[in-house]
């Protein structure tokens, strides 16, 4: 019997607020513990939460991103439960009446696009963070670190849609992408600010009732959500085809052993007890606002690709990486607005930049050479100002020094000797060095003009205009 | 000396308050024995009190309420100083922060002589819920104070302050200060800020005035009222003037008795006093006319759903993990919570979160808390439907006058009834005042409720200036 996996994904991301979401606590991450706290975000007696409206705007971006209901009148609920990182006993979280629901993603499958449905998005406050494993933490402590506490987090819980790890991987990667277009969130799984947990069951292919779900939990990289769910299903499918049922049950991710652990049974028995937060009056998007909001959506990840498809008459593979990330689209554009070779700026930031970023391990904003500088460098290769190797010399120079491209070529002294009776002097001189290959050339040999061609560079320091040289050769030598 | 005399004094520059703090330090003292104080800032209270003289001979002039004595309900936050809420898990607890009220009313020149005691995290109708011991009635020691700011009450009976912030969830302020002959008024939900108050309730909680007079009364939430950007529920309407509106005349105001609160249950004698004004008031031109609310039945059961769930998990917080009492000698995590909050809440407010937390329960949330919420929604309807007829409704405060200490602590469902007149307004959101009704035969003093649509604030004390004057 065959059997398919269907699995939902529910998505945390921490967003990019100044402040926490019901104080005016710092969201900056690595601070020292506990020093981005307050009365209010350390549940003290009598405080009260005040919503940053910039989550809830937050929250809207995305809804309309990914085609979702707003709800111009949503809620705030309480999640009740106990841990020593929520010093509250609840999260302010939404429930009954999310902010955002019945959205879709589309993703790229092997069999074509594929819409995964989304349930819903909901504003919440993230949690502080129990301390076992650092050195200064006693072997029977555990310590608190509060800056965490009340950080902006999305929820974004997926449909059970998705049919395999792949589809996972190509949704986890697609929704990534969107928050970052969307600049409401860093989207980095390693830093904890982008978690996934997953609702996973297995059925015979063909059957229409789920299986009995397991929730799997501590995937801490888009691999580990992979292989984790390659485990599960392998686990799951095995159960089955011996006949035996699937225990619903929470399991923990182990990274190392690469298997996935149940987790305790007392810590999974919640009752969350949910009820509307009383400390908080419903919000309401008016209009007017709504509209603002709506304004302010960026250009989103299809939208771009198509519209670069159009207007640079790029290849397809150019577009894509060009625009899998909104910085390095928006370079793009800039350095296309002064330079019209659109094929060879592409060529050079998916080669020389891509290189840079990758090597230097640093975002397109971080690049010393701003776009301005690279529509120089690229209009220099074009009048022959520069030679291309000779460009990619000057382009590493300009990566560690202030200059324009005009002054690092005259320092570099790269600049390309056009100037045909200054390269006829190398020619001749070629020439008389080498009577040899002059004479194998004229036997019929032409290859041999590689390598006077490389003589004449050689001799005028790379900076003759190799086309020029070629000419200039094939003229003398034929006569 | 009311208010108006301090300002008096104060701008004639004849007032002493340092005496006037040595006199009330002197009433407490005297009057220790009714347990009315957690704490008392006797020092900090000299040293405000030299301070402001200072202000004052120095030309300036530190506001509305110089040198006001002021005590303060044990479960509103003065910064520096502990907030107990009358409970071992926050016996040592000392609040980083001023509450907004405490904050206006510092700014206005008031000086704080010290936090009431009450019944613990205001849960009850005594102020016998204590971690502290019981509050005692000033008229009569064997019996209680009313609840659950009992300390407050006792603290303006007694002259050891000028006005004392209560707070009140079901009834906490008008109750006891019907139990003991003052002005007590609960406004409407969102009047006053409620940052800085520990929450018991939140959707029903706010903070409200115990003083001598209406006038009084007036005069401190003319301070305290108002929209605060630290709390979302407070309401940006406007405050009018009190002291201009308190002289308006009352016969332009029409006024209901709903017949529920007069039937069954209710003590004859404070029946008799009660209708005895009401016809003083139709006699001097008033337009006073009987009505139902039928939904008053349903208040009692609806209020202890509501505020139970709401308080398990506003209390969720007291768990020994970051201030207050954690209990010592435990094994792991769920040891240190269960023993933590067994040994640090008291009985009753075990009993109230247990409530709250099995009516929140799934499979139960829709059979009671959710239903709740339903018919809290019709009561609030079918006041404001009366609110259409009536401008004000005029009740007694309590069915009866205090008990004896001891004798309802036993029995929580009859402790309950006693906010039977009161929770209404609470769950409707609007506002109401006691007023001093006169003296039971019993020699204890019960009070007559005035509930007024929300913001209407005005009314009560417009109507309740008239009662006064009646009375006196």
């Amino acid at each position: 019997m065959e059997y398919e996996a269907i699995i939902g994904l529910e998505v945390h991301t921490q967003l990019l607020t100044e402040t926490k979401i019901f104080c005016g606590c710092s969201t900056k991450f690595g601070a020292e513990p506990n020093s981005q706290t307050c009365p209010v975000c350390l549940g003290m007696p009598g405080v009260l939460p005040v919503l940053n409206k910039k989550v809830v705007e937050f929250a809207v971006l995305l809804g309309l991103a990914t085609n979702c209901q707003i709800r111009r009148s949503n809620r705030f609920a309480r999640k009740n439960y106990f841990y020593p990182d929520l010093p509250k006993g609840y999260q302010i979280s939404q429930f009954e009446e999310p902010i955002c629901e019945n959205g879709y993603l589309e993703i790229e499958t092997e069999q074509g696009k594929k819409r995964i449905g989304l349930i819903r998005i909901h504003m919440e406050e993230d949690a502080g963070k129990s301390v076992h494993d650092e050195s200064y933490v006693e072997a029977n402590e555990t310590l608190i670190d509060l800056n965490r506490c009340g950080v902006p987090l999305l929820e974004i819980v997926s449909a059970p849609d998705i049919r395999s790890p792949q589809e996972a991987h190509a949704y986890l990667t697609q929704l990534r992408q969107l928050v970052r277009y969307l600049g409401i969130s860093d989207g980095n799984m390693e830093e904890g600010s982008f978690r996934c947990d997953a609702n996973i069951s297995v059925r015979p292919v063909g059957q229409q009732k789920f299986g009995t779900r397991t929730e799997l939990k501590n995937m801490n990289s888009f691999a580990h959500v992979q292989k984790a769910l390659e485990y599960e299903i392998e686990r799951q499918t095995e159960l089955l085809k011996d006949g035996k049922s699937v225990e619903q049950q929470t399991l923990l991710w182990d990274a190392d052993k690469n298997i996935a652990q149940p987790m305790r049974g007392k810590e999974e028995s919640h009752d969350y007890r949910y009820f509307p937060e009383p400390d908080l009056v419903p919000v309401h998007i008016d209009v007017a606002w709504f509209d603002k909001i709506k304004q302010s959506l960026p250009e989103l990840p299809q939208e771009k690709f198509e519209r670069f498809l159009n207007q640079y008459q790029l290849p397809e593979y150019d577009v894509r990486l060009l625009t899998e990330n909104r910085e390095v689209a928006d370079y793009f554009e800039k350095v296309a607005a002064l330079f019209d070779d659109f094929k060879m700026i592409s060529n050079w930031m998916l080669g020389e930049i891509a290189r840079v970023l990758n090597e230097q391990k640093i975002s397109i904003n971080q690049l010393p050479l701003k776009p301005d500088k690279l529509a120089d460098l690229l209009q220099a290769i074009r009048k022959k100002v520069v030679s291309t190797s000779a460009a990619k010399k000057v382009f590493d120079f300009l990566l560690s020094n202030d200059l324009s491209v005009e002054q690092a070529i005259e320092k570099l002294g790269l600049k390309q000797i056009s100037d045909e009776s200054e390269i006829e002097q190398f020619v001749e001189r070629v020439i008389a060095q080498h009577p040899a290959e002059v004479e194998s050339f004229k036997a019929g040999k032409t290859k041999v003009i590689g390598f006077l061609v490389g003589q004449v560079m050689k001799l005028s320091r790379g900076k003759a205009n190799p086309q020029l040289v070629n000419q200039l050769l094939q003229k003398k030598l034929k006569a | 000396m009311q208010i108006s005399d301090i300002q008096k004094a104060v701008r004639q520059q004849k007032a002493s308050i340092s005496r006037r703090v040595e006199e009330a330090l002197k009433k407490i003292e005297q009057n220790s024995h009714l347990n009315a104080f957690t704490q008392v800032f006797a020092d900090q209270a000299r040293e405000r009190a030299q301070q402001l003289e200072e202000q004052l001979s120095a030309g300036k002039n530190p506001g509305p309420l110089t040198g006001v004595i002021m005590a303060i309900k044990d479960n509103i936050n003065i910064a520096g100083r502990r907030t107990t809420c009358a409970s071992k898990i926050l016996e040592n607890f000392v609040s980083p922060f001023d509450a907004t009220v405490i904050q206006r009313l510092r700014e206005a020149g008031a000086i704080f002589i010290g936090k009431t005691n009450m019944d613990e995290f205001a849960m009850g109708s005594s102020s016998e819920n204590s971690y502290f011991g019981s509050v005692k009635n000033p008229l009569n020691p064997d019996y209680v104070a009313g609840g659950s700011s009992g300390g407050s009450a006792v603290a303006v009976a007694i002259g050891a302050c000028d006005a004392a912030l209560g707070s009140e969830t079901g009834g906490s302020i008008r109750q006891p200060a019907s139990f003991t002959g003052l002005v007590g008024i609960k406004p409407t939900y969102g009047r006053v800020s409620r940052y800085g108050l520990v929450a018991y309730a939140s959707s029903l909680d706010q903070i409200g005035v115990f003083a001598r007079t209406v006038q009084d009364t007036a005069a401190i939430l003319q301070i305290i009222a108002g929209h605060d950007e630290k709390d979302s529920t407070s309401a940006e309407v406007e405050v009018v003037d009190y002291a201009t509106t308190i002289n308006r005349d009352f016969k332009e105001l029409k006024i209901g008795l709903p017949k529920q609160y007069f039937a069954d249950g209710l003590d004859a004698e404070i029946r008799e006093g009660i209708l005895k004004i009401t016809n003083e008031l139709a006699k001097q031109g008033a337009n006073v006319e009987e009505f139902d609310l039928p939904l008053t039945r349903y208040a009692i059961a609806t209020y202890y759903i509501i505020a139970t769930a709401e308080a398990s998990s506003n209390l969720a917080r007291y768990d020994g993990v970051r201030y207050g009492f954690r209990a010592p000698e435990v094994d792991d995590l769920q040891e240190m919570y269960a023993s933590t909050r067994s040994k640090g809440f008291g009985k009753e407010v075990k009993r109230r979160i247990l409530l709250g937390t099995y009516v929140l329960s799934a499979g139960y949330y829709d059979a009671y808390y959710k239903k709740a919420m339903q018919v809290r929604r019709l009561i609030k309807e079918e006041l404001n439907n009366a609110f259409k007829k009536y401008d004000v409704i005029v009740t007694p405060t309590t069915p009866t006058t205090a008990f004896k200490l001891g004798e309802k602590i036993s029995d929580p469902l009859t402790m309950y009834l006693m906010d039977i007149y009161t929770v209404t307004a609470n769950l409707a959101g609007i506002c109401a005042i006691n007023l001093p009704a006169g003296k039971h035969s019993n020699g204890l003093p019960f009070g007559l409720q005035v509930m007024a649509p929300a913001f209407r604030e005005e009314r009560l004390f417009q109507l309740g200036a008239t009662i006064e004057r009646m009375q006196s």
